[in-house]
């Protein structure tokens, strides 16, 4: 099984290379470094960010999030108004045709519900995602402690 | 005669002042809320929690030093674990000057924060003292701060809490001297906390 999985890690290296190692693509759609920070011990939840990118000429929408280190993930929102700090569900996020979905800019996580162990810094996590129309894909959310740097260097900011 | 009457006016002026000021500082203080009656005393009135390593903390206990206060849940994806690695982080910066004020993480979810979990959670935020108390303890603490918090239901039986967002700054005697955003640049977030230690 070890082996199995290292065969496939390498397979993995060896196409993607570590340059673009954090970029991934289903259909029209292009998910841009998806990152997610270091838990705390026994944390109950915890949250992911990327950026969504449409090349495409119709809208897509994000309709679902899995992964095998949560019991189930979902969508949302953060919303500060007057001071207070809120968080409401997103069903199904849009991505218009040209647009870039930033999910930090726009206040969005992903909310892995239940995390079946502690994320650490540094390492990697598995998730699916699935877009309405592109379909399903596969995709690794790296931990790091920091959010993403500006997109001149965005990737050299991993696990920093 | 007339003097008294300037005076007086004068002083009506200061006090409604520092009123208007000092409501409009802390926002998500009118949702809610009872209306600040006096400006100062208006945010820090007295409070007793318990500590993530069991301790009783008061306020009190805590008066000679300043102290940040933070509301937030461990349920929570984004803001709250963003704001304690950021004090964190902030802390690290500081050095031993951090030791100078006791920043606080006080849980507005007792029901699920209990004292085992925060002091799980905890061990990710050293320098960061967690406080909890039983659900009318939260709620008096909650108003002696005039912040705000709600518990919200969510689809599929569960529940969020929404939760005034800024860090709450009190100096050494217990006055309410400002409020921290996260979202702030880290220069202005900085020179706020030395301001608040050299006070």
């Amino acid at each position: 099984m070890i082996t199995r999985l290292a065969v496939a890690l390498a397979a993995f290296i060896a196409i993607a290379g570590p340059a673009s190692a954090h970029d991934f693509k289903a259909g029209q759609i292009e998910i841009d470094h998806p990152w997610s920070r270091p838990t705390p011990p026994s944390a109950p939840v915890a949250g992911g960010y990327m950026k969504l990118i449409n090349s495409g000429t119709e809208t897509d929408r994000l309709i679902e999030v899995t992964s095998p280190i949560a019991e189930r993930a979902e969508i949302h929102r953060s919303i500060i108004e007057n001071g207070v700090a809120s968080m409401r569900p997103v069903e199904g996020l849009a991505i218009a045709p040209g647009a870039t979905v930033d999910f930090e800019a726009e206040k969005l996580h992903v909310m892995f519900i239940k995390p079946t162990r502690q994320l650490k810094d540094g390492e990697k996590f598995p998730a699916k995602l699935v877009f309405e129309k592109a379909g399903p894909v596969d995709v690794e959310f790296m931990v790091q402690m920091r959010a993403s740097k500006p997109a001149a260097d965005d990737h050299s900011g991993h696990g920093g | 005669m007339k003097i008294f009457r300037i005076v007086t006016w004068v002083a009506v002026a200061i006090v409604a002042g520092i009123w208007i000021g000092f409501s409009g500082v802390l926002p998500g203080t009118e949702r809610g809320q009872e209306p600040a009656s006096t400006g100062v005393a208006a945010i820090g009135g007295p409070f007793a929690l318990t500590s993530h390593k069991g301790e009783t903390v008061d306020n009190a206990r805590l008066a000679g030093k300043p102290y940040l206060v933070f509301f937030g849940f461990t349920h929570c994806p984004d803001i709250c674990p963003t704001t304690l690695y950021e004090l964190t982080d902030l802390m690290a910066e500081l050095g031993p000057a951090a030791d100078r004020f006791t920043p606080l993480f006080i849980t507005v979810d007792p029901e699920r924060d209990t004292q085992e979990v925060l002091a799980e959670y905890m061990t990710a935020f050293e320098r960061i003292l967690a406080l909890r108390g039983s659900l009318a303890e939260t709620d008096a603490t909650v108003k002696a701060f005039a912040a705000y918090y709600r518990k919200v239901p969510t689809d599929g039986g569960g529940y969020t809490m929404d939760h005034t967002a800024g860090v709450i700054l009190m100096d050494a005697e217990g006055q309410f001297a400002g409020t921290l955003d996260m979202h702030e640049p880290r220069e202005t977030v900085l020179a706020k906390l030395k301001r608040l230690i050299d006070a």
